[in-house]
């Protein structure tokens, strides 16, 4: 009797941990959502922190399509754009290459594959800040500054990285009797990618395809130095948006930007957690 | 019949190729503009190691190594102590364990240009948590971390640690479900409480998850830009600069590109500092 008691307190003592860790993590999305539907009045004459005493859904519709940033008063959507113009490209380009450097390092080995597929990983140790100049130089000469062209450019050479690491450890585990027979009967690099080692690759592709997605919505250096004005991705047009409030307060709109501009990674997040998870723990673990 | 041989190279190598090459020349490109004279353009002449000598004596660079110390250090140990809380917690066969790794993990599917905002709101003594409890009545209760110069730096880790503690938490999980159940069930039977059975047992057997989560944070540390950006934007004054920010400052708000080099390269030898030895011990456990 006594032994259940303690053992039930336990069990009460775990779920309000767990449920007072839960609250401190949401409190700031909650913070932001809440302020999305408050009158800026209202936020500045109380605090950021509260309910909204009437519902300001017209905050929304500015943040969307007309409240002014960089001086071009279209709302947040233009930037959301040029985001997604940037990301999906990227994401799918060096996915699709990343796929191909991890089948010829795990399956077709050569000569000195593991120091080529040390120096790939590299790329993922290698801070951005070593990479500005050499990046600005490149668009420059490729005429690609200040574009989202130059931006998919970056992001898909150097999105490899992450998607060779990720498809050569999944690759490694593929058979390599597998191959062999498939090699007897004929079948060239090619045939045995496209038949045997495509068909085996979904998890990883999807789990490559979330990772690559999240990281390179979310980037903002490379973003706010080699684009500006309306060219800009959604995470540096947030940015200046906030230095523009510091002159004229609107929280609620901004605040409803800052909502739309997290919600692609979010509903990516929500629907394929367990592969976003597993990608991140991946790269860390190798 | 030829043709036929020679295109899978042509399909494999240049993907490799370029993921390689940019690697290498860009490291090997921006290490030897820092020893140039290059201000807004790249330049090739030599001058040693002026550069390096010239920024070692900023102010600026002082200041920002020692927020590194800070900051690497604080948020390394809180972020990790959370994520254990956090991983043992939901290791205790709890219900919608599922529902609460995705609350504690969510931060890491975020932008910290998003939190960031967020967080510079309820940091930020006029608009947030002070305004707030100011407002309940408490008139004299003071929280502006994020405006004053000694402890600005101390926001920085708040919120870099509620962002990451997940991803620890994630990890310190897949540690401590690696650990061998037999074990944990002899220390039971011999009477060993659940603590006891944590500290002296379990957390030893995953010791090596302690080392990759510690280094994973520091590396992250020494990233760090973003979320400064946002939060402070080095400010007040340089109160919270770090090395990350006085690359960007050489390079493009004073146009020196020859010292931003030499600030990156050194970025990137602290990187290396931490990274090498645990590659090193990585390689002789692999082998070992």
């Amino acid at each position: 009797m006594n032994r259940t008691a303690t053992l039930s307190w336990n069990r009460v003592a775990i779920y309000a941990a767990l449920i007072f860790f839960s609250l401190i993590y949401l409190a700031p999305f909650a913070v932001v959502l809440l302020n999305s539907v408050r009158d800026v009045r209202e936020i500045v004459g109380s605090s950021a922190i509260g309910f909204p005493k009437e519902l300001r859904l017209s905050n929304w519709s500015a943040a969307w399509n007309s409240y002014c940033i960089n001086g071009h008063c279209a709302g947040i959507a233009p930037f959301i754009w040029n985001s997604l113009a940037i990301t999906v490209p990227a994401t799918l380009i060096s996915t699709m290459l990343g796929a191909l450097n991890g089948y010829s390092l795990a399956l077709w080995r050569f000569k000195g594959d593991n120091f080529v597929f040390a120096l790939v990983v590299m790329g993922i140790f290698l801070p951005e800040q070593m990479k500005l100049i050499p990046w600005a130089t490149v668009l420059a000469e490729l005429g690609l500054s200040n574009t989202a062209m130059g931006l998919v450019f970056i992001h898909s050479i150097q999105g490899m990285s992450f998607a060779t690491l990720f498809c050569r450890n999944y690759y490694l585990a593929i058979p390599p009797e597998l191959l062999k027979a498939a090699h007897i009967d004929g079948a060239g690099f090619f045939r045995i990618f496209w038949h045997i080692v495509l068909p085996l690759s979904p998890p990883i592709l999807i789990v490559t395809v979330i990772w690559q997605f999240t990281s390179i919505w979310n980037e903002f250096l490379y973003g706010v130095t080699f684009t500006s004005g309306e060219q800009q991705p959604v995470t540096a047009a947030l940015v200046a948006l906030t230095s523009q409030i510091a002159q004229a307060p609107e929280f609620g709109i901004q605040s409803a930007a800052v909502v739309l501009a997290a919600l692609p990674t979010l509903l990516v997040y929500i629907f394929g957690g367990r592969f976003f998870v597993r990608g991140l723990t991946a790269g860390a673990v190798k | 019949m030829w043709f036929k041989r020679v295109l899978p190279h042509l399909v494999i190598w240049p993907p490799l190729a370029v993921s390689v090459f940019y690697v290498v020349s860009y490291t090997l490109w921006t290490t030897w503009l820092s020893f140039t004279d290059s201000q807004q353009f790249a330049s090739n002449n030599w001058v040693g190691w002026r550069n390096y000598a010239s920024i070692i004596g900023q102010s600026k660079v002082h200041t920002a190594y020692t927020n590194l110390l800070i900051y690497g250090f604080g948020f390394v140990v809180l972020t990790s102590l959370i994520g254990l809380l956090l991983a043992v917690l939901v290791d205790q066969r709890i219900k919608a364990e599922n529902l609460f790794r995705s609350i504690f993990l969510y931060p890491m599917a975020l932008s910290f240009i998003v939190t960031g905002t967020v967080w510079s709101w309820i940091l930020n003594p006029g608009l947030g948590i002070q305004k707030l409890v100011r407002n309940l009545g408490w008139t004299d209760f003071q929280f502006n971390w994020i405006v004053d110069r000694d402890m600005a730096i101390y926001t920085i880790i708040i919120v870099a640690a509620w962002q990451a503690s997940g991803f620890a938490m994630a990890l310190f999980l897949a540690g401590l479900r690696s650990v061998d159940a037999d074990i944990v069930k002899a220390a039971e039977i011999d009477g060993a409480s659940a603590a006891r059975t944590y500290v002296s047992v379990i957390f030893p057997c995953m010791a090596p998850m302690f080392v990759t989560v510690f280094v994973l944070l520091l590396q992250f540390a020494i990233k760090t830009f973003d979320l400064v950006w946002v939060l402070t934007a080095g400010g007040p004054g340089i109160a919270t600069a770090l090395p990350t920010l006085v690359v960007y400052d050489y390079m493009f708000e004073r146009g020196q590109l020859g010292r931003g080099s030499a600030a990156a390269v050194l970025m990137l030898s602290t990187l290396l500092l931490v990274v090498v030895p645990y590659w090193l011990w990585r390689r002789r456990r692999a082998t070992a």
